[in-house]
């Protein structure tokens, strides 16, 4: 693990370059990139990862997807310090498995959104460095996405891209999805096919442009059916 | 949370001690028996009135703090900070002030990560009961949970003693809720602006502060908001006129501020409640303002 890099561009090698005598302290947290995005739609939800593992100038790992399977309804993505990502999903399965328990029945996606919520501030001052996005069904069946800040700042959302390449990818999907930004455009409703295609597309974009995005692209679809994974290849290097 | 604590459900505590940290002598913090993996296995009663468990990491104390002239008390809790590599969401207007129709508070939508937009679509505003309203400035996630918080701690009261609490004394709740927090980098300053037996708008500010007055604005927008509301400001404002006061004052904000920005939101307290106005993108209203002194300089011209 390298020094600790303060409010810089997550990840970039400051190491390497010469910049005078640096006092070097021991940081608990070490960046491994990737990318995750949600999509909700009327009866459906998306989330997308790429599968990329990386630190610094090297890549641990090709295979390393982002999203997380909660409950038949609910996808978790994290991204940011994969040891975090770990701990925090385990966290997260026993605490599900408790409320099933004591309460006989699954959490809703909103419930999961407010408890994840105060288990990340639970660490205020010693935070989990992951940055998490939740796609699910609600309990109308309707598409939901919740995006989170890694101390527990959340907030329901129609689509929402996290991680290495969120700021490319968020103003595009404002763009798409949202139709801000255009002139007399007509609003039409995203269906689920052309929502995984503009997914797709976005990934693939994304890891032209950014070093911590790439490998391959696994795309889990919520529907009242279940969730349904595909895996789609994205460029290697 | 509130359910739990009412029907007095405690669950069995479990003593928990997976480390002894006894080498730093007196000046050791009490390490508090905290929950590390989020299981909930203890109850808040022993957490000094704060109703959420908080992990302190357990860090040494850094050459820094001894180098420090000892004629400044430094509480031990500067040196407890992990440094942490992302920016979290900041920067903000908000304002409230008393008129003879009540309460009026408002705020701008964006929440800023450092130089990125985190979300143009904030709730800014939250009502904590049917009579009072809090608008939240500072750090986003801090100023989510508290007010989560602080809902909870009124609801409480209200079942526990049959009476609403009233606004100057959910003030002095909050503040003392906050009060072992000061000092850590924990950043809360909350505008409560409600109405029992008359308009009350009161500031509470992590740092301890906790002011009760007639206007008050809050946030990097701050000044700018200032500056137009103390032009127009009156007790004997109109509603609407009220109303388009405070839009103002967050619109100029947002125009001269980067961290404040997107859409406005509005809410008005008076002795029936809150009402809440539709939420307004800035964007038509810089055009509609273009146009109108576009207009203006051609009127001049002539």
């Amino acid at each position: 693990m390298l020094s600790s890099q303060h409010f810089g561009d997550p990840g970039k090698m400051k190491d390497y370059h010469y910049t005078g005598p640096v006092e070097h302290k021991f940081s608990p947290y070490a960046y491994n990139g990737g990318t995750v995005l949600a999509v909700a739609g009327e009866d459906f939800a998306i989330v997308a990862s790429d599968t990329r593992l990386s630190e610094g100038y090297s890549i641990h790992s090709r295979d390393s997807p982002k999203c997380y399977k909660l409950t038949d309804t609910t996808v978790l993505g994290c991204s940011g310090f994969h040891g975090d990502c770990l701990t925090l999903t385990k966290i997260i399965d026993a605490r599900l498995k408790m409320y099933k328990h004591s309460n006989n029945k699954t959490m809703t996606s909103g419930a999961i959104a407010a408890m994840l919520s105060t288990i990340l501030y639970s660490r205020r001052f010693f935070p989990y460095y992951v940055y998490n996005i939740i796609g699910g069904l609600d309990e109308e069946g309707k598409g939901a996405v919740y995006s989170f800040d890694p101390v527990g700042s959340y907030q329901r959302d129609t689509y929402k891209a996290g991680g290495s390449a969120s700021a490319m990818l968020q103003p595009l999907l404002d763009n798409q999805i949202g139709f801000k930004n255009m002139e007399s455009v007509e609003h039409v409703p995203l269906t689920k096919d052309k929502a995984v295609q503009l997914v797709k597309d976005v990934f693939i974009s994304a890891a032209e442009r950014d070093v911590y995005t790439g490998d391959a692209l696994r795309i889990c679809v919520i529907t009242k059916e279940g969730i349904n994974e595909e895996n789609i290849p994205l460029r290697k290097d | 949370m509130a359910l739990e604590d009412v029907c007095s459900f405690k669950e069995r505590p479990v003593q928990h001690k997976w480390f002894s940290f006894s080498s730093l002598g007196d000046a050791a913090i009490p390490f508090p028996k905290s929950d590390y993996y989020n299981l909930r296995l203890e109850t808040s009663e022993n957490n000094c009135g704060v109703p959420l468990h908080f992990f302190i990491p357990p860090l040494p104390h850094s050459s820094s703090f001894i180098n420090r002239p000892l004629s400044s008390f430094c509480p031990p809790k500067n040196s407890m900070t992990v440094q942490r590599p992302f920016r979290l969401a900041h920067g903000t207007t908000t304002l409230g002030f008393i008129f003879q129709g009540g309460v009026i508070a408002a705020a701008d939508t964006r929440a800023s990560a450092g130089g990125l937009v985190a979300c143009p679509a904030v709730h800014k505003i939250t009502p904590i009961h049917s009579h009072l309203v809090v608008t939240s400035s500072g750090s986003g996630a801090d100023c989510m949970l508290w007010e989560r918080i602080l809902i909870r701690e009124i609801r409480l009261y209200q079942l526990r003693h049959g009476h609403r609490l009233s606004i100057r004394a959910t003030a002095k709740l909050l503040s003392s809720m906050l009060h072992p927090f000061k000092g850590t980098e924990m950043c809360v300053a909350l505008t409560l602006c409600g109405w029992d037996n008359g308009p009350k708008l009161i500031y509470v500010c992590s740092d301890g502060a906790r002011l009760q007055g007639d206007v008050f604005s809050v946030g990097s927008g701050s000044p700018y908001a200032y500056g137009v509301l103390d032009r127009e400001l009156r007790w004997s404002l109109s509603k609407g006129e009220a109303i388009s006061l405070a839009r103002e004052a967050v619109f100029r904000a947002t125009h001269r501020d980067a961290y404040s920005g997107n859409n406005v939101d509005l809410f008005h307290i008076t002795a029936q409640g809150w009402s809440q106005r539709k939420r307004e993108d800035l964007k038509e209203e810089y055009y509609r303002d273009k146009e109108k002194k576009g207009k203006k300089k051609n009127d001049k011209l002539k």
